[in-house]
C-alpha cells in the first residue's frame, strides 16, 4: 500500500498504521476501502464520541439509548414510540431531489428495523436566502425529494421548520426525522447471534451507486464537489413500501433475530455492526448477493450504498419461510452468509477470501479523537450590542408586516402543501401549529412531535443556544398538550479539526444536556454532521432537536389558534430588554448581534408546568410560545386560522417598546381561555411562580394593540393572514 | 353491506379505507390482494389512494393488468358497486371503467390540502339524500389529479350527469382559483353511466371523523349503505 492509497480514501497516516496493528499485517484493498468507510466520521463518530457521551441518556421510560438504529421510549399499556433524526446535507448540496429523498429512506429503514411501524415523519430545513437562483433551486429540489419519497412510501410528513440564511448558501441542512410505534415486546435490535444462523440480504439489488458517500460526507464542501455527484444515491420508494411491509411481517410473525438496514457504507457497515453488537463474526459469500450489474468487485460490492436493502439473521428452520415472504412482496432475497462465533468479518468471492477482519475492530475500534478547542474570535464582536444605539421603533404596524413577510417567519405553508400530511388518517393537530399531534390507533393517547433550533442564538452564544432549542422543542410539545419524552439530536458544525468550530460544538452539547437534565427528556440518539463548509466558510452550529410528547387524552390536544371571541389571552413569562440574536435585529436593523435572550431553566420548567396543567383541565383553548419576532408576530400567527381579531393592551412599565412587541425573551406562552376559567389559571400560576398577564380579549376582525393606551397596530387579520402566507411563494416567482 | 378494499403492493391508503368501513360504519369489511381473482360476495369494492406498483409509468397504468383488475372489471359490468379514490381513480381511468384521464396537476406539484366539493349529482347510489346545495369538505393529496377529457366526451358526462364533484370555494363557486389541479371543467369526480362505478380525486376516508377536521366524507358512504338497504 502507498500512503496516496489511504490517503485518497481519507484516511490518515496514523490510522492506517493502526489498521496494521490490529491486523499484523498490511490490508489488501478490500480491507483497507472498509476500513476507509467505518472509521469515517459519519460512520465512527471519532471526533464526537467522546463529547456525546455527556448528554443525559436514561430514564424510567427510556427502552433503546443510543448505539442502535434508533431510541426507544415506553408510552404505557405495552405500547413505545421510537424515533430519530440523520442529516442528509452534503449529498443534498449537490443532488437536492435525491439527496433529500434518500435521507427520508434512510431514516425510514432505521425506524422499521427496530420493528416499529413508522407513523410520522418531520424534517428539518436549511437554505441559503431566497433572492439567490442556486438556493431557490436546493430548496425547491429538497422539499420535492422529500414530499416525492415520504408521499408513496405513505408516511405522513407532520411537522418541520425551515429556515434561510445566507451562512447556508453553499451547505444546506437536511434533516430528516422518524417516528414508529410498536409494542414493547416487539422490540428488534441490529445483532448477529446464533452460531449458524444465515445472514440474509434482501430489497434491492445492489449496484455501483453511492460508493464512499461516507467518505464524501465526512469532508468539506467546495468548487470540486459537485464531480461527487456519483457519491449521492437514488432513491426507490416504491420498492422501500415493499421491503417496510416485508420486514414488519417478519418481524411481526417472530421470523427475525437480528435485522439491520444498509445506509452508508452499505454492506461493510451491516455485517460489522451486526457482528460486533452480538459479539459474533460472519462469512459472507460476495458471489450470492444480488447485484445489478454483472463484474462488480468486491470493494464494490461491499462498499455500495444501494439504496432500500437490509441484513437479516434468521434461525436455519425459519430460512425458507422468511424467503417465501420477501418473495411475496415482489422482493429479491438471497442467503449470503451464517454468523460465526470467532469475531471475524471474513468475505469470499470466487471462493476465495478477499478480506479477513475482526468485525469488532471495523464498528468499534475507530481511533477517537479529542480535538483541540478555542473561543472563536467572532465573539468579540458579535457580542457588543448596545441597545442605545439603535432607535427603539417607530411603525410598529411597519416592522410587524415586514417580519411577517420575512421567510424565516412567514407561512411555510409552500413546503407543507407538498407533503401529504393526512395519510394514515392518525394526523390531528395539522402542519402549521406549535407540534403536530397524531392519535394512537385502538387507544385514547396521542403523540405531539416537533424540531427546532434558532442556530442564530448557538452562533452568538452556543451554550444557551443549546439550551434554547432543546427548551423551545419543548415548548412546542407543552403548547399542543404533550408531556415531553425524549430527544433525538441532529448536530450540524463545521469542520471540528479546527478549534473554534469544535469549541461551538462542545458548548452547544454541554448547554442541551443541561436542559435535557432539567426538562427530563434523555437523548435517545441522534446524528453528528460535520464537516458542513463551503470553500472554508463554515455555518452556523445548528444542533437541531427533534422531540416527541405523550398525551394521555388526545381529546385534549390544544393549537395555536385563538377560537372563540370573548376569550381572554393571557402572556405567560417575563418580557426583558433582550434583542440579541432576534429576527427582529436581524430583518430590521441587519444586525446578528448581541447575546441570545437568556434561559433560566427553572423558570422554563415551571411556565411548562402550568400550560401543560393547564390544557390538562381543559382550561385553555390556545397555546403558542413566543419565538421569533416576539409577542406581537405570535399574537398575529394565533388569530389566522379562524381569522378571528384581537386587541390587546400592553404595558411598556419601563421597557422599549421594540422590547415588549418583537423581542425573544424566553419561557414565554400566550394562551387564550374563557374568562371564567381565569382564576383557576391564575391559581395554577401562582403556585409555580410563574408571573401571568391579562393582555386582552379575542375578537373582531383586526389585531389591535395598544402600549401604554396609545394604540400602534390596528391592521385587518385577513390582511395580515396574506401577506404571511403568501410571502414565500412570492419571493420564489 | 359488505366492503372489499383492494391492496395493490404500493397502497397506502387501504388502511384508511379499511378503517373508516369497519370502525366508522361498522361494516364487514376484507382486504383483497391485488393476485386475488375471485370478488364473489362482496357488495363494494374500494380502489384505496397510493402507488399502486410504483406508478413510475402512468399512475395506473401496471395496475389495470393485475390479477384483481380483470375481476373487478366484471365485478363492475355485473353492477357491482365500485369506488375508486386518488390512486383508485386513476386505475379506474386506465382499465376503462370510466371516461377520461389524469394529467400531472398544472403547478406540477403535489397538493394536500382541503378542499370544498359541489355535488353535482344527488341521483347515483354515491350521492342519494345528500342535499343538492350541501358543499363537501374533502381534502386532496395528489401530484396527478387533473382531470381531462375531449369535448365530445365532456359532453356525453354533463348529458349523462356523470360528473358527481366540481371543485368549489368555501361560498359554494365553482372558479378558477378553488381548481387545485388544473381540472377541466373542475371535476373532482365522475361515474360511469350506470352510476355504479365512482372515482374521485379527494379523500373521503380521511374526512369521515370530526377529529380529522371533517365529516363530510362519511355522507359519500352512508348514501351507499342506504342504497343497498333500499334493495336495489
Amino acid at each position: 500500500m502507498r500512503p496516496e492509497d489511504w490517503r485518497s480514501m481519507g484516511l490518515k497516516d496514523s490510522e492506517y498504521e493502526a489498521i496494521v496493528n490490529i491486523l499484523g499485517r498490511e490490508p489488501n484493498i478490500v480491507e483497507l476501502g472498509m476500513y476507509s468507510v467505518m472509521w469515517s466520521e459519519h460512520c465512527s463518530y471519532k471526533n464526537s464520541r467522546a463529547v456525546l457521551r455527556t448528554f443525559p441518556t436514561q430514564g424510567p421510560r427510556v427502552l433503546q439509548g443510543p448505539g442502535e438504529n434508533a431510541g426507544i421510549v415506553d408510552i404505557g399499556d405495552g405500547m413505545a414510540v421510537c424515533f430519530k433524526i440523520e442529516s442528509h446535507n452534503h449529498p443534498s448540496a449537490i443532488e437536492p431531489y435525491q439527496g433529500a429523498a434518500t435521507g427520508v429512506g434512510g431514516i425510514i429503514r432505521d425506524i422499521f428495523t427496530m420493528g416499529a411501524r413508522p407513523i410520522a415523519l418531520l424534517n428539518s430545513l436549511r437554505f441559503g436566502p431566497l433572492d439567490d437562483a442556486r438556493s431557490r433551486y436546493l430548496f425547491g429540489g429538497v422539499v420535492s425529494g422529500i414530499a416525492g419519497y415520504g408521499n408513496c412510501v405513505g408516511i405522513p410528513t407532520v411537522a418541520g421548520e425551515v429556515y434561510f440564511d445566507n451562512c447556508y448558501r453553499g451547505n444546506p441542512l437536511v434533516n430528516a426525522m422518524c417516528v414508529g410505534l410498536l409494542e414493547t415486546d416487539k422490540i428488534k435490535r441490529g445483532r448477529a447471534t446464533g452460531v449458524g444462523n444465515p445472514v440474509i440480504l434482501a430489497g434491492a439489488r445492489t449496484g455501483r451507486d453511492g460508493m464512499h458517500g461516507v467518505t464524501f460526507a465526512s469532508e468539506e464542501l467546495n468548487a470540486a464537489s459537485e464531480e461527487r455527484r456519483p457519491a449521492v444515491q437514488v432513491g426507490d420508494p416504491f420498492m422501500e413500501k415493499l421491503l417496510l411491509e416485508a420486514c414488519l411481517e417478519l418481524i411481526n410473525s417472530g421470523l427475525v433475530e437480528g435485522i439491520q438496514d444498509l445506509g452508508g457504507a452499505g454492506l461493510t457497515c451491516a455485517t460489522s455492526e451486526m457482528a460486533s453488537r452480538g459479539g459474533s463474526g460472519m462469512e459472507i459469500d460476495l458471489d450470492k448477493v444480488p447485484c445489478r450489474e454483472t463484474g462488480m468487485t468486491p470493494v464494490e460490492i461491499m462498499l455500495s450504498e444501494s439504496q432500500e436493502r437490509m441484513l437479516l439473521t434468521v434461525r436455519p428452520e425459519n430460512e425458507e419461510k422468511v424467503h417465501a415472504v420477501f418473495e411475496r412482496w415482489g422482493l429479491a432475497s438471497a442467503t449470503i452468509g451464517r454468523v460465526t462465533a470467532d469475531g471475524i468479518l471474513r468475505i469470499r468471492m470466487g471462493g476465495k477470501v478477499v478480506a479477513e477482519v475482526p468485525a469488532r475492530s471495523l464498528a468499534e475500534d475507530a481511533p477517537v479523537y479529542c480535538p483541540a478547542f478555542r473561543e472563536p474570535a467572532y465573539l468579540q464582536t458579535t457580542s457588543v450590542l448596545n441597545l442605545k444605539e439603535i432607535p427603539d421603533v417607530e411603525d410598529a404596524e411597519d416592522v410587524l408586516l415586514k417580519l411577517l413577510s420575512a421567510p424565516n417567519i412567514a407561512s411555510k405553508e409552500w413546503v407543507w402543501r407538498q407533503y401529504d400530511y393526512m395519510v394514515r388518517t392518525c394526523t390531528v393537530v395539522l402542519p402549521g401549529s406549535d407540534a403536530a399531534v397524531l392519535r394512537i390507533r385502538g387507544s385514547k393517547k396521542g403523540l405531539a412531535m416537533t424540531t427546532d433550533c434558532n442556530a442564530r442564538y448557538v452562533y452568538l452564544d452556543p451554550y444557551t443556544g443549546g439550551m434554547i432549542a432543546v427548551a423551545e422543542a419543548a415548548r412546542n410539545v407543552v403548547c399542543s398538550g404533550g408531556e415531553p419524552l425524549a430527544v433525538t439530536d441532529c448536530l450540524n458544525f463545521g469542520n471540528p479539526e479546527k478549534p473554534e468550530i469544535y469549541w461551538q460544538f462542545r458548548k452547544a452539547v454541554e448547554g442541551m444536556s443541561a436542559a435535557c437534565v432539567a426538562l427530563n427528556t434523555p437523548v435517545i440518539g441522534g446524528n453528528v454532521s460535520f464537516y458542513n463548509e463551503t470553500e472554508g466558510e463554515a455555518i452556523y452550529p445548528t444542533p437541531v432537536v427533534g422531540m416527541v410528547g405523550l398525551l394521555e387524552d388526545v381529546a385534549k390536544r390544544c393549537t395555536q389558534s385563538f377560537k372563540e371571541a370573548g376569550d381572554v389571552i393571557v402572556l405567560l413569562g417575563s418580557t426583558y430588554d433582550e434583542l440579541g440574536g432576534s429576527e427582529y435585529l436581524a430583518v430590521i436593523h441587519g444586525l446578528v448581534k448581541g447575546k441570545p435572550p437568556a434561559l433560566d431553566l427553572e423558570r422554563e420548567k415551571a411556565v411548562q408546568r402550568t400550560v401543560l396543567t393547564a390544557i390538562r383541565q381543559g382550561l385553555l383553548r390556545s397555546a403558542h410560545d413566543l419565538s421569533e419576532g416576539g409577542l406581537a408576530v405570535a399574537l398575529a400567527e394565533s388569530t389566522f386560522e379562524n381569522l378571528i381579531g384581537a386587541e390587546i393592551h400592553l404595558t411598556t412599565a419601563g421597557l422599549r417598546k421594540d422590547s415588549l412587541l418583537f423581542g425573544e425573551s424566553q419561557s414565554r406562552i400566550v394562551v387564550s381561555l374563557p374568562q371564567e376559567k381565569l382564576p383557576i389559571l391564575q391559581e395554577i400560576a401562582e403556585q409555580h411562580n410563574v408571573p401571568l398577564q391579562v393582555i386582552g380579549r379575542i375578537g373582531g376582525e383586526r389585531l389591535k394593540i395598544c402600549l401604554d393606551a396609545e394604540p400602534v397596530v390596528d391592521l385587518g387579520v385577513k390582511e395580515l393572514h396574506a401577506i404571511w402566507r403568501e410571502a414565500i411563494e412570492l419571493l420564489l416567482k | 353491506m359488505k366492503f372489499g378494499v383492494v391492496v395493490f403492493p404500493g397502497s397506502n391508503c387501504d388502511l384508511d379505507a379499511f378503517h373508516l368501513v369497519k370502525d366508522v360504519l361498522k361494516q364487514p369489511v376484507d382486504y383483497i390482494w391485488h393476485t386475488q381473482e375471485n370478488l364473489e360476495g362482496y357488495d363494494c369494492i374500494i380502489l384505496p389512494g397510493g402507488f399502486s406498483y410504483g406508478d413510475y409509468l402512468r399512475c395506473g397504468a401496471i395496475a389495470r393488468f393485475s390479477p384483481v383488475m380483470k375481476e373487478v372489471v366484471r365485478f363492475a359490468h355485473n353492477g357491482g358497486l365500485v369506488i375508486g379514490i386518488c390512486n383508485g381513480f386513476q386505475i379506474l381511468l386506465e382499465a376503462g371503467l370510466l371516461p377520461g384521464a389524469l394529467y400531472r396537476n398544472t403547478n406540477l406539484q403535489f397538493r394536500c390540502h382541503f378542499t370544498y366539493l359541489k355535488v353535482e349529482n344527488t341521483d347515483t347510489p354515491f350521492t342519494k339524500g345528500i342535499a343538492p346545495d350541501r358543499l363537501l369538505k374533502i381534502p386532496i393529496a395528489h401530484g396527478e389529479g387533473n382531470y381531462y377529457a375531449d369535448g365530445e366526451t365532456l359532453c356525453r358526462l354533463q348529458e349523462n350527469g356523470q360528473i358527481v364533484f366540481r371543485y368549489a370555494d368555501a361560498d359554494g363557486k365553482v372558479t378558477d382559483a378553488a381548481n387545485p389541479n388544473g381540472s377541466l371543467y373542475n371535476i373532482a369526480g365522475i361515474c360511469n353511466e350506470t352510476r355504479n362505478v365512482l372515482g374521485m380525486m379527494p379523500h373521503p376516508e380521511r374526512a369521515a371523523e370530526a377529529i380529522l377536521g371533517s365529516e363530510d366524507g362519511r355522507l359519500i358512504f352512508e348514501a351507499l349503505l342506504r342504497y343497498k338497504e333500499g334493495g336495489r
